[in-house]
This record gives structure tokens, C-alpha cells and sequence, in this order.
């Protein structure tokens, strides 16, 4: 059977890995190769490098750290952050990503979904969705814009659309639990997990190893992805890991 | 040196930058006469099945591969690439493979024959479970997971050309072959060590069975 994954996420800006990583004595803390592999030899299954540049040059420059990457791991990588074209698409998938991760070029143009999927396979086009509860609609609602933008998608309704339109898998965020370190939205990922049939990775809130096993046997999500802890050596994919397996999570 | 064939699909670069890390000489060509100089070939492929066919009939590729393998070139075929040793595959209605392996490429239900939910594609890591582990595809492959990413799977004849499979809905053949014939449903060059290690293990085979000749 498949085993559930465990995705570290790292910032990238202007080709420099962001938001002080200190897990090991490595020479480079910022260098997004060693850092990748450093993940990789501790046991994770995927990696997801989200570009924050804010410039062209950044965005090029992003496009050699994913030559880099790929010609280094041999671990599936996903990357996300600013892509708004087929053209992105394309230059960052022929640098050697596996995905691609659209977010709000996927609100703004649902058809760069569709046409991505049918360019490049459903399969590597990844549907980032960030969401947080509303009162006033009695569920979720999804943002954009790194969480700046209300949208008036509620976030069932956005995450079947984006599968009808070719999404092959969805990143789901919880606003609410990001940076609590308190644990996923069990009740955001439930919900979105019953109306999809593509694998769903649950992101935000992960404070410890036991978190994860909640999400796995409580909601069964596919996948689950996290930053700081690992960043912060609060835990190790490995130490993760051995938490998974011995409650009975199936794990690599 | 290995060939890696280029007809317009998948991800060449990955599989070219894996026998970069193993250290093995290769060439990634759509040129025939630089394909035929190589000991053995590599038919990498992401995409769709009839447009992967209709991509090797028109590069003339497809017969340039029959009558390689036909004299007993070593070929391995990955993802995509494997799918097409086949005879047939229903993606996209009805369309013919290469032939070099008995049986048929069919898409996942989505639930086993209990009715329980299975998630298509079949998308992550999954154990390898060695049928034939003598073959020189699985040498020191102990227990392993690879990475798989796929709608549909192969549904081979004859099982002997099973060396090894993963459980999902149903029995996924993941390494397949017979005499010089192999393929690879899962992505070695994205599977880490073991990953790393079959395809390591397809170059040394090339090797030998050049030396030999």
C-alpha cells in the first residue's frame, strides 16, 4: 500500500533559502541544494520549495535552484510560489521539478488549471489552497495572495472545481492552525478529504511528531507538510517517522 | 553508454541527471544512428499513451527499437515507457503498443473488489514486493519503496514477467521483463537509494551482456 508522506517545505528568495534554518551544521544554511539534502537523508518523501521572490531576477534565479535540485536528489520536488503561466509551468517542469503549485493564478484564472493538466499531465499540477473559517458562511473560505485576499469560493466547493478542472492533487492550508503549532485542522481537512478523490497533503499547525499521527488516523490524508518544525529542529522527519510507525501508520 | 530516446515525451532531464549521479556514460538523442552505437537504451516517458505511439511511429523510432531489441539490445522502459512494451492500452479508446511484452494497459477503478475507495493516480511511495529476486533488475534490493505516479497499470499475460509488483487496488506490476526486455512502473530516478540502485543495476546489466558479445 502507499505510505503517507512527509514533506518539508522551504522558503526560497532570490535563490536563498529563507526563514533561518537550524537543524544541522551544515556550511550553507541558506543553500537550497543542502538543505534538500540534508531532508532527503533523513527520510523525506517529497520536497516543496515555495518561491517568495518578489523580482524577475528572483524568479530566474529560482529556475537554477530547481536544475540544482534535480540534478542532486533523487526525490520527487514540488515548486510553487508566483506562477501564473503555461510558460512558468514550463520552465520550471523542464529545470526538472516533478510539480507545479499553483495558488492564486488558479483563483484568478481557473483555465491555467485545465490547460496544465492537459499539457503536462494531471499529475504534476498541484492546487495550493489557503483557507480559514467564516463565521458568516458557516464553513471555510478560501484566500489568496499569501492569505491577504478573501475569495468567494468556500473551500468544498473550490477543491471539487479545481479537480473538475484537472488538479491532481491538492496542498491544503489552514490559516487558522498555521504557525499554532497546536496540530492540522483535523475538521478543514475531513471536510475537503470527503468531496475529492485526489490525494489531499495536510499543511499548517504541526507542532510535534504526535500531530502527525492524528492527521493520518483521524482524517487519512495522503500527505503532510510542514516547515518550522523541521527548520527548527523540533523534530526530524526521522523522529516523525518512528512516531508514525509505531502507531501504526504506514510510512517509508 | 546508454541511449536515451528522445521523441518529444517526458522527463528526460531526470533521467539523465540519475546516470549523471552513477557516474554512467550516456547519450540523449532522437538520432538513430547515435541510439544504435549504444549497448542498451533507456525509453524514459510522462504523458499520454496514443500520443507517446503516435510520437515513436512517426520518429520512426518504433521500428528502429523492434529491430534493436530484436537482436537483443537490453531496453528499459520507465513509467510511461514501460506501459508501451505492451500490446495494447484503452487510454484514450483503443491503441496499440509496442508488442515487446503479452498483455494490456488498463486505468485504476478507483475502489479493489471489496468496494473500498483507492485514490487515482496512484501517487506516492509503495513497497516493492520481489517476485523474482534473482533477477539482475533486483540485486541487492532488500526491502525497498519506489515512487510511483500513474493512472493505469499493466495488465501482463503472462505472469512470469512479473519480477516484482506493489499492492494498490489490485496487483500493480512495478518491474516487469523477460530476456532483454525490462521496465520500470515506478520512477527509478526518483525513488531514492533503491531507485538509484535498479537503475544501476539495468547499466551494469547492459555492461555484462555487452562484454559478452
Amino acid at each position: 500500500m502507499l505510505t503517507k508522506r512527509i514533506i518539508p517545505c522551504l522558503d526560497v528568495k532570490d535563490g536563498r533559502v529563507v526563514k533561518g534554518i537550524q537543524f544541522v551544521q551544515i556550511r550553507d544554511a541558506g543553500d537550497p541544494v543542502e538543505l534538500a539534502t540534508v531532508y532527503d537523508e533523513q527520510g523525506a518523501d517529497e520536497l516543496v520549495f515555495l518561491d517568495i521572490s518578489a523580482s524577475h531576477e528572483g524568479r530566474k534565479t529560482m529556475i537554477e535552484v530547481v536544475r540544482e535540485v534535480a540534478g542532486t536528489l533523487a526525490i520527487p520536488f514540488t515548486v510553487g510560489g508566483g506562477i501564473g503561466s503555461l510558460e512558468d509551468m514550463r520552465a520550471i517542469l523542464r529545470a526538472g521539478a516533478d510539480k507545479v503549485s499553483l495558488n492564486s493564478a488558479a483563483v484568478r484564472k481557473p483555465e491555467l488549471i485545465t490547460e496544465g493538466s492537459n499539457f503536462f499531465g494531471a499529475q504534476c499540477i498541484v492546487v495550493a489552497i489557503d483557507a480559514r473559517f467564516d463565521e458568516s458562511i458557516g464553513s471555510w473560505r478560501v484566500y489568496t495572495h499569501g492569505g491577504r485576499n478573501a475569495t468567494e469560493w468556500e473551500v468544498c466547493d473550490w477543491a471539487k472545481h479545481v479537480v473538475e478542472r484537472g488538479a491532481g492533487e491538492i496542498l491544503l492550508t489552514s490559516m487558522d492552525q498555521d504557525g499554532e503549532k497546536t496540530g492540522f485542522d483535523l475538521g478543514l481537512l475531513k471536510a475537503v478529504q470527503q468531496v475529492v478523490d485526489v490525494p489531499v497533503i495536510a499543511s499548517g499547525g504541526a507542532g510535534n511528531a504526535e500531530h502527525f499521527v492524528d492527521v493520518f488516523n483521524e482524517v487519512d490524508a495522503d500527505a503532510a507538510l510542514a516547515a518550522s518544525i523541521f527548520h527548527y529542529k523540533e523534530t526530524s522527519v526521522q523522529k516523525v517517522k518512528e512516531e508514525l510507525r509505531e502507531n501504526g501508520v504506514h510510512v517509508r | 553508454m546508454i541511449g536515451i530516446i528522445d521523441y518529444g515525451m517526458g522527463n528526460l532531464f531526470s533521467v539523465s541527471k540519475a546516470l549523471e549521479r552513477l557516474d554512467v556514460p550516456y547519450v540523449l538523442t532522437d538520432d538513430p544512428e547515435q541510439l544504435a552505437q549504444c549497448e542498451g537504451l533507456i525509453l524514459p516517458g510522462v504523458g499520454a499513451f496514443p500520443d507517446a505511439m503516435k510520437s515513436l511511429e512517426e520518429t520512426g523510432m518504433k521500428e528502429f527499437i523492434l529491430s534493436k531489441v530484436g537482436n537483443g539490445k537490453p531496453l528499459l522502459g520507465i513509467c510511461l515507457g514501460m506501459q508501451l512494451l505492451f500490446d495494447e492500452s484503452e487510454e484514450g479508446g483503443f491503441t496499440e503498443g509496442l508488442g515487446l511484452l503479452p498483455g494490456s494497459i488498463v486505468r485504476f477503478t478507483g475502489k479493489d473488489a471489496d468496494g473500498n475507495r483507492f485514490k487515482v493516480p496512484h501517487m506516492g511511495w509503495n513497497h516493492l514486493d520481489q517476485h523474482q529476486p534473482k533477477s539482475p533488475l533486483l540485486d541487492s534490493i532488500e526491502d525497498g519503496y519506489v515512487y510511483f505516479v500513474h493512472s493505469y497499470y499493466a495488465q501482463a499475460k503472462q505472469q512470469e514477467d512479473i519480477i516484482a509488483s506493489a499492492r494498490y487496488e489490485t496487483e500493480v506490476p512495478a518491474v516487469v521483463g523477460r530476456a532483454n526486455v525490462f521496465g520500470a512502473q515506478f520512477h527509478p530516478e526518483k525513488s531514492g537509494k533503491t531507485g538509484m540502485t535498479i537503475l544501476r543495476n539495468f547499466c551494469n546489466l547492459v555492461q555484462e551482456r555487452g562484454d559478452e558479445s
